[in-house]
Protein backbone atom coordinates (compact mmCIF):
# COMPACT_ATOMS: atom_id res chain seq x y z
CA UNK A 1 0.00 0.00 0.00
CA UNK A 2 3.17 2.60 0.77
CA UNK A 3 3.96 2.10 -3.13
CA UNK A 4 0.38 3.01 -4.16
CA UNK A 5 0.55 6.23 -1.82
CA UNK A 6 4.09 6.93 -3.81
CA UNK A 7 2.86 5.98 -6.52
CA UNK A 8 -0.26 8.80 -6.08
CA UNK A 9 1.94 11.70 -4.59
CA UNK A 10 4.52 11.28 -7.75
CA UNK A 11 1.36 11.50 -10.34
CA UNK A 12 0.34 14.93 -8.24
CA UNK A 13 3.91 15.79 -8.13
CA UNK A 14 3.73 15.39 -12.10
CA UNK A 15 0.13 17.38 -12.67
CA UNK A 16 1.81 20.20 -10.45
CA UNK A 17 3.97 21.07 -13.94
CA UNK A 18 0.81 22.00 -16.52
CA UNK A 19 -0.38 24.68 -13.45
CA UNK A 20 3.23 25.71 -13.37
CA UNK A 21 2.73 26.49 -17.10
CA UNK A 22 -0.10 28.29 -16.82
CA UNK A 23 1.15 30.25 -13.88
CA UNK A 24 4.09 31.35 -15.80
CA UNK A 25 2.54 31.87 -19.00
CA UNK A 26 -0.97 32.85 -18.19
CA UNK A 27 -1.83 36.53 -20.16
CA UNK A 28 -3.36 38.47 -16.77
CA UNK A 29 -2.37 37.68 -13.31
CA UNK A 30 -5.77 36.33 -11.72
CA UNK A 31 -4.53 33.24 -14.02
CA UNK A 32 -1.76 33.58 -12.44
CA UNK A 33 -3.77 33.22 -9.00
CA UNK A 34 -5.85 30.59 -10.39
CA UNK A 35 -2.92 28.36 -11.27
CA UNK A 36 -1.06 28.99 -7.71
CA UNK A 37 -4.50 28.11 -6.04
CA UNK A 38 -4.31 24.89 -8.11
CA UNK A 39 -1.28 23.98 -7.08
CA UNK A 40 -2.18 24.39 -3.10
CA UNK A 41 -4.69 22.70 -3.47
CA UNK A 42 -2.82 19.54 -4.68
CA UNK A 43 -0.11 19.96 -2.01
CA UNK A 44 -2.46 20.21 0.59
CA UNK A 45 -3.27 16.14 -1.10
CA UNK A 46 0.30 15.20 -1.80
CA UNK A 47 1.18 16.09 2.12
CA UNK A 48 -1.23 14.14 3.94
CA UNK A 49 -0.19 11.35 1.88
CA UNK A 50 3.74 12.42 2.50
CA UNK A 51 2.38 11.98 6.39
CA UNK A 52 1.28 8.08 5.51
CA UNK A 53 4.98 7.20 3.95
CA UNK A 54 6.84 8.59 6.64
CA UNK A 55 4.31 6.99 9.49
CA UNK A 56 3.72 10.38 11.33
CA UNK A 57 0.57 11.19 10.27
CA UNK A 58 -0.65 13.34 13.60
CA UNK A 59 2.09 16.29 12.52
CA UNK A 60 1.28 16.33 8.65
CA UNK A 61 -2.64 16.38 8.84
CA UNK A 62 -1.87 19.31 11.10
CA UNK A 63 0.70 20.58 8.24
CA UNK A 64 -2.42 19.92 5.82
CA UNK A 65 -5.04 21.51 7.80
CA UNK A 66 -2.33 25.20 8.19
CA UNK A 67 -1.94 24.87 4.23
CA UNK A 68 -5.55 24.78 3.27
CA UNK A 69 -6.37 27.76 4.92
CA UNK A 70 -3.49 29.91 4.35
CA UNK A 71 -4.48 28.62 0.69
CA UNK A 72 -7.83 30.32 1.30
CA UNK A 73 -6.93 33.42 2.82
CA UNK A 74 -4.23 33.99 0.24
CA UNK A 75 -6.74 33.85 -2.23
CA UNK A 76 -9.44 35.76 -0.95
CA UNK A 77 -7.23 38.37 -0.14
CA UNK A 78 -6.04 38.76 -3.49
CA UNK A 79 -9.32 38.82 -5.22
CA UNK A 80 -10.55 41.38 -2.72
CA UNK A 81 -7.28 43.56 -3.33
CA UNK A 82 -8.43 43.45 -7.18
CA UNK A 83 -11.92 43.97 -6.26
CA UNK A 84 -11.47 47.35 -4.85
CA UNK A 85 -8.25 48.44 -7.02
CA UNK A 86 -10.86 47.95 -10.00
CA UNK A 87 -8.51 47.11 -12.89
CA UNK A 88 -5.88 44.59 -12.96
CA UNK B 1 -5.79 -6.90 1.02
CA UNK B 2 -8.93 -6.14 2.18
CA UNK B 3 -11.96 -4.38 1.15
CA UNK B 4 -10.68 -0.94 3.24
CA UNK B 5 -7.85 -0.74 0.63
CA UNK B 6 -10.45 -1.99 -1.92
CA UNK B 7 -11.72 1.20 -1.15
CA UNK B 8 -9.15 3.62 -0.73
CA UNK B 9 -7.70 2.81 -4.27
CA UNK B 10 -11.09 3.06 -6.05
CA UNK B 11 -11.09 6.66 -4.49
CA UNK B 12 -7.50 7.72 -4.66
CA UNK B 13 -7.76 6.86 -8.33
CA UNK B 14 -10.96 8.39 -8.77
CA UNK B 15 -9.65 11.93 -6.99
CA UNK B 16 -6.30 11.45 -9.51
CA UNK B 17 -8.26 11.50 -12.65
CA UNK B 18 -10.62 14.67 -11.13
CA UNK B 19 -7.01 16.16 -10.78
CA UNK B 20 -5.70 15.81 -14.32
CA UNK B 21 -9.23 16.62 -15.77
CA UNK B 22 -8.59 19.88 -14.07
CA UNK B 23 -4.80 20.35 -14.97
CA UNK B 24 -5.41 19.82 -18.73
CA UNK B 25 -8.76 22.18 -18.67
CA UNK B 26 -6.64 24.51 -17.30
CA UNK B 27 -3.98 24.19 -20.08
CA UNK B 28 -6.03 24.21 -22.92
CA UNK B 29 -8.98 26.24 -22.10
CA UNK B 30 -9.31 29.49 -23.75
CA UNK B 31 -10.60 32.26 -21.25
CA UNK B 32 -10.12 33.10 -18.30
CA UNK B 33 -13.61 32.18 -17.01
CA UNK B 34 -13.48 28.66 -18.69
CA UNK B 35 -10.49 27.88 -16.77
CA UNK B 36 -12.23 28.59 -13.65
CA UNK B 37 -15.26 26.52 -14.77
CA UNK B 38 -12.45 23.61 -15.24
CA UNK B 39 -9.92 23.77 -11.95
CA UNK B 40 -12.90 25.20 -9.37
CA UNK B 41 -15.50 22.25 -9.58
CA UNK B 42 -13.10 19.58 -10.24
CA UNK B 43 -10.01 20.21 -7.90
CA UNK B 44 -12.97 20.14 -4.89
CA UNK B 45 -14.15 16.82 -5.45
CA UNK B 46 -11.02 15.73 -6.02
CA UNK B 47 -10.06 16.77 -2.91
CA UNK B 48 -12.94 15.50 -1.07
CA UNK B 49 -12.47 11.76 -2.45
CA UNK B 50 -8.53 11.76 -1.63
CA UNK B 51 -9.07 12.53 1.78
CA UNK B 52 -11.95 10.24 2.29
CA UNK B 53 -10.12 7.47 0.67
CA UNK B 54 -7.25 8.28 3.12
CA UNK B 55 -9.32 8.30 6.44
CA UNK B 56 -11.16 4.89 5.33
CA UNK B 57 -7.41 3.35 4.86
CA UNK B 58 -6.61 5.26 8.44
CA UNK B 59 -9.50 3.56 10.38
CA UNK B 60 -11.28 5.58 12.99
CA UNK B 61 -9.10 7.42 14.81
CA UNK B 62 -8.76 11.48 15.95
CA UNK B 63 -6.15 11.68 12.76
CA UNK B 64 -9.45 10.27 10.53
CA UNK B 65 -11.76 12.99 12.10
CA UNK B 66 -9.12 15.80 11.49
CA UNK B 67 -8.99 14.37 7.53
CA UNK B 68 -12.63 14.79 7.45
CA UNK B 69 -12.73 18.10 9.40
CA UNK B 70 -10.55 19.21 6.46
CA UNK B 71 -12.64 17.79 3.43
CA UNK B 72 -14.98 19.73 4.48
CA UNK B 73 -13.19 22.93 4.98
CA UNK B 74 -11.99 22.91 1.25
CA UNK B 75 -15.81 22.08 0.09
CA UNK B 76 -16.63 25.21 1.89
CA UNK B 77 -13.96 27.07 1.06
CA UNK B 78 -12.69 26.33 -2.41
CA UNK B 79 -16.04 27.36 -3.80
CA UNK B 80 -16.13 30.47 -2.10
CA UNK B 81 -12.77 31.41 -3.61
CA UNK B 82 -13.68 30.44 -6.90
CA UNK B 83 -16.41 33.11 -6.68
CA UNK B 84 -14.86 35.80 -4.94
CA UNK B 85 -12.12 35.00 -7.35
CA UNK B 86 -14.38 35.26 -10.61
CA UNK B 87 -16.14 38.51 -9.34
CA UNK B 88 -12.85 40.45 -9.19
CA UNK B 89 -12.19 39.34 -13.03
CA UNK B 90 -16.22 40.52 -13.88
CA UNK B 91 -14.86 43.91 -11.83
CA UNK B 92 -12.22 44.52 -13.42
CA UNK B 93 -13.67 44.45 -17.01
CA UNK B 94 -12.09 41.08 -18.06
CA UNK B 95 -14.36 40.23 -21.23
CA UNK B 96 -15.45 36.44 -21.34
CA UNK B 97 -14.32 34.67 -24.63
CA UNK B 98 -16.77 34.36 -27.33
CA UNK B 99 -16.66 32.47 -31.06
CA UNK B 100 -15.42 35.12 -33.61
CA UNK B 101 -18.48 35.94 -35.83
CA UNK B 102 -18.55 35.45 -39.94
CA UNK B 103 -15.87 31.89 -39.44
Amino acid sequence: MESFFLGVCLFLCLLVLPCLYRAIVGPTVIDRMVAIGAIGTKTLVILVLMGFLYKRIAMFIDISMVYAILNFISTLAAARYFEVKGEI
Amino acid sequence: MTVADILTIIFLVTGCFLFMTGSIGLVRFPDFYTRMHATGKSDTLAVLFCLFGVAIYHGLTLDSIKLVLIAVFVFIANPTGTHSICRAAFRCNIKPWTRKKGK
